[in-house]
């Protein structure tokens, strides 16, 4: 098909859509802010603000939700990313978490309960944003397909599926009373691939471990996890073995399972995800519970 | 079954990833609507072009696999209505009851399909999937023919403008792959289609279970020499293309003012294209300059075209904010204040005609009523009816009126300058989709007569400020008693004032409304009205109205400068205010012969920030007064 210069690339308009989106918190919302995961859809709605305000800079801090069990190379780069774009970066720690010591090895799902979902809830309220923008798709998980792009949150940060005002044409309903709040999805019409796509194009920077390179790791129930760091509790007998690694997702390092792979540039990664039967989000624990696991996590506030 | 389903992937990937990123690159985006049932196959479909267009990776088919025997309506094959079933609650009911979005793509195109539900008690949800489509499939059981809801898909399909529509008529292989029977169904449709205005649409037979004409022709159907479904969705004309050759607009989202040296107008554009040097002018205060350039992150631009959101530089220090509209100085869009509309009610709580709701129209926000509703279209015949109000679902024309002149286009020229919301200024819900026709002719020709003694020095004559004192309360509260002995004490201290007073209003400007809670908001914009003329006139107003819903109240209190609406709430409970009954009214209600009674079968929503509350339980009338007129002088 023949294209003339009055069409835009499917990637064209999906960038449009999400700055439309961005514009018109920033013109409604008090205080806005963008939550910060330092993985490849967090890079693409940061360049995309970028876009959205220059010449200029985003006018809204930076807020990362942190576990302390990041892997390190997405701390140098959260940091890294924030100077570059002229940001505030505010790094929120659950300061009972952190008294408590809770960690992935120990104490299970409670340790996304109360770093991710409580921590979360915590710096919303402790800075009163009144917006907050998330880097979540639609076609990650079912329970997303059908939230909105403007989502709303009781002034306890539920989530209620039921009661969703209706989205029609470009046009936001972004009113709330006092105290409620909203979650915003500017990346809510993009796939995987468009991801891949824009940042390939675009010459996003990305944290290095989506790219492959020979990296510590123990297989632990059928996950192979880098040992990031010396907190690693080595079982008997488990030694890190150095294998070509490379993750498709990243979250806290011992709960994030890497694939072999010898991808080592963005094309390649491209292909390799094309040419691999299964879905993304295998890679991470927290999804293995039953399919309405999401939407469970969601209602209670989980981003 | 399942061991003839594999994943599989295109070869090129695996050939050369450059040429295939090249190409995909390249790709335009098309967004579609299904309309259909749960037993059109709807859901069938959908999954099938995922699972065609190899979107459906192995786990997800492993446990597709595994769920369709649990669950599934397919016996041991793969049932892929189960792939778009969303949300918990929908899973367990098997029926899908809200927009949910998909995304597959092709070589050529990436698409999005808004899955909405086809009940007629899902009419919003489909009008908000319609909304951003580029096309709608139609969804025919090849059993069933022509229903009535496919009438009332086709009607919204219509009324939303879509361009593109595509009647697919599915499980022909139910059927026997029977040409006539096809034939017969497109006939029939043809038939219903001119007559609501449809224009053109594209019929192909398929079956979404039997994977028939999806991406692949039909064996079965050797008779049908039409492009297979997914052929037509890849190779369908854009929609844009119209909205590109209309007159260049862009509605003003943002200013970007980084520092002193730039001013800046960011916003997406709804329609034709826009160059450095074009003379443009701002709407709706008419102002005209050129655009010095187009910013963008990449650089600055040499054109820019519809979709894309930009930033614009003027040559001239006009003023323009959000909500206005940057227009082709020579073909700039409508101004106007009252408009032929259509509204779709998507609340709960049913429309009210004399209720003020925020109308938003692309980045303008006004308040709007709804003066006058025509009438209901039954959407499953296209026939008008008389009405009243809307309740959730309808759809109906009325004729709204704006506080604030609006730009826009009609919507069958720009979607999104002829489609609005409109938004609850209480629980800020967002309660219709409504599209303009056109402007009334009467707003265009009925200006505001400019008087030369100002409101200001009729008050100044009197010696008073003006004030409008709008005592609200349940029946029986002692509203009217209060009120009076307050005009009293007011008219011995030499002010002027007047009192308003329910029951008298009812008896002559309002006479011809009744108590339903349609009439109760016609009757407190009228007193509002009036009030406010009143207020003009420079005179202390009194009212005493139950007026039980704090919109109308608000509404009032809008209408008025800042500081002069008192609302003083007589909070007399009801218990107390039955056990007195003066005009015997509750006793007749409990008894059921008075129906619409606030308090009873009608709520009272009491007032969250009074400027006064008094009550007759612990002090008396009197005094009550003397608190309200001590108060109303000083402030």
């Amino acid at each position: 098909m023949a294209l003339d210069e009055r069409t835009l690339t499917h990637l064209q308009r999906l960038e449009a859509e999400s700055i439309h989106i961005m514009r018109e918190v920033v013109a409604t919302a008090t205080n806005p802010v963008m939550l910060y995961s330092v993985g490849k859809d967090s890079a693409c709605m940061l360049h995309l603000a970028k876009k959205a305000f220059y010449p200029a800079p985003p006018p809204f801090p930076l807020l990362h939700v942190d576990t302390t069990w990041k892997f390190r190379a997405m701390y140098d780069l959260r940091d890294k990313a924030a100077r570059d774009a002229g940001m505030e970066l505010l790094v929120h720690h659950n300061p009972e978490a952190m008294e408590k010591g809770i960690n992935p090895f120990d104490h299970g799902s409670l340790h996304t309960d109360m770093w991710k979902t409580d921590g979360l809830k915590q710096a919303l309220t402790k800075y009163g944003f009144d917006a907050a923008f998330g880097g979540a798709r639609r076609d990650e998980e079912k329970s997303r397909a059908k939230e909105r792009v403007f989502s709303f949150r009781s002034a306890n940060h539920r989530w209620d599926p039921k009661n969703q005002r209706p989205e029609l044409w470009n046009a936001y309903n972004a009113r709330k009373a006092k105290g409620e709040s909203i979650r915003v999805f500017p990346l809510s019409n993009w796939t995987e691939l468009d991801i891949w796509q824009y940042i390939h194009l675009e010459g996003i920077e990305i944290v290095p471990l989506y790219f492959s390179a020979p990296r510590p790791t123990v297989e632990r129930d059928g996950l192979l996890i880098m040992v990031d760091d010396d907190r690693f509790p080595l079982r008997i007998g488990e030694v890190p073995v150095e294998r070509s690694i490379r993750f498709r997702t990243l979250g806290c390092y011992p709960l994030t399972g890497a694939v072999e792979s010898t991808a080592a540039t963005l094309p390649e990664v491209i292909q390799e995800m094309l040419l691999t039967t299964t879905s993304e989000r295998q890679g991470r624990a927290i999804d293995h519970d039953a399919s309405a696991s999401m939407e469970k996590k969601k209602q209670e506030g989980y981003f | 079954m399942t061991d003839t389903f594999e994943y599989k992937v295109d070869a090129l990937i695996a050939e050369d990833i450059d040429a295939y990123l090249e190409t995909h690159q390249h790709k335009t985006m098309l967004r579609f609507i299904t309309c259909g049932s749960v037993d059109d196959g709807k859901s069938t479909l959908i999954g099938r072009l995922l699972y065609d267009s190899k979107m459906i990776f192995e786990d997800q088919l492993a446990s597709l696999s595994k769920d369709s025997k649990a669950v599934g309506t397919q016996g041991q094959e793969i049932d892929f209505a189960l792939l778009v079933d969303g949300l918990a609650a929908e899973r367990e009911q098997g029926i899908t009851i809200d927009v949910a979005y998909r995304f597959f793509a092709t070589d050529k195109r990436k698409f999005i399909v808004a899955d909405t539900p086809g009940h007629e008690q899902y009419t919003r949800n489909m009008v908000t999937g319609a909304s951003t489509a580029d096309l709608a499939v139609i969804l025919i059981d090849a059993r069933q023919g022509v229903l009535t809801q496919t009438r009332r898909h086709s009607y919204i399909v219509n009324l939303l403008g879509i361009p593109n529509v595509v009647l697919a008529v599915n499980k022909m292989d139910l059927v026997g792959y029977s040409q006539d029977r096809f034939d017969e169904i497109v006939a029939s449709y043809r038939e219903f289609a001119t007559s609501i205005g449809i224009k053109d649409f594209v019929a192909i037979p398929i079956s979404g279970l039997k994977g028939d004409n999806i991406v692949d022709r039909s064996a079965g159907m050797p008779w049908y020499q039409g492009p297979t479904l997914m052929t037509h969705l890849e190779e369908v004309p854009l929609s844009d293309r119209g909205q590109a050759d209309q007159p260049f607009r862009m509605p003003v989202q943002w200013v970007n003012r980084p520092n002193l040296d730039f001013r800046g107008f960011a916003g997406t554009i709804s329609s034709g294209s826009v160059k450095p040097g074009d003379a443009v002018r701002v709407l709706p205060s008419g102002k005209t300059t050129t655009v010095k350039a187009i910013v963008t992150y990449d650089g600055a631009l040499k054109q820019a075209v519809t979709g894309q959101a930009v930033t614009l530089t003027l040559n001239d220090e006009v003023d323009c904010s959000r909500g206005d509209v940057i227009s082709v100085a020579d073909a700039p869009p409508e101004v106007a204040d009252q408009f032929e509309t259509t509204l779709i009610w998507m609340d709960e709580h049913e429309m009210l005609p004399g209720r003020p709701y925020i109308l938003q129209l692309g980045t303008q926000s006004v308040t709007a009523t709804i003066t006058e509703p025509k009438y209901e279209v039954n959407v499953n015949t296209a026939e008008h009816l008389a009405a009243r109000v809307l309740k959730l679902n309808a759809i109906g024309v009325c004729n709204i009126s704006t506080d604030r002149p609006l730009v826009f286009e009609p919507y069958g020229k720009d979607r999104s300058l002829g489609g609005f919301i409109l938004i609850d200024r209480m629980t800020n819900a967002t309660v219709a989709a409504g599209l303009i026709h056109f402007a009334l002719r009467r707003s265009q020709n009925i200006h505001w007569q400019a008087v030369d003694v100002s409101r200001d020095a009729h008050a100044a004559q009197k010696g008073q400020k003006a004030r409008v004192v709008w005592f609200t309360g349940l029946s029986g509260s002692g509203k009217s008693t209060i009120a009076n002995l307050v005009e009293k004490k007011l008219h011995a201290m030499g002010r002027h004032s007047f009192l308003l007073d329910g029951d008298n209003v009812r008896h002559g400007l309002n006479r011809d409304l009744g108590f339903t809670d349609a009439d109760r908001v016609e009757n407190i914009r009228r007193v509002g009205e009036v009030a406010k003329l009143m207020t003009d006139a420079g005179l202390i107003v009194l009212t005493a109205f139950i007026s039980p819903f704090r919109s109308e109240r608000r509404m009032v209190r809008d209408l008025m400068a800042e500081g002069e609406f008192i609302e003083v709430f007589v909070d007399t409970p009801l218990e107390v205010a039955e056990a007195r009954d003066v005009k015997g009214l509750y006793k007749k209600a409990r008894s059921g012969q008075l129906k619409n009674f606030t308090g009873i079968d009608s709520p009272y929503e009491a007032p969250e920030l009074a400027e006064i509350t008094v009550n007759t339980v612990d002090m008396t009338a009197e005094a009550a007064a003397e608190l309200i007129v001590d108060k109303l002088l000083k402030g």
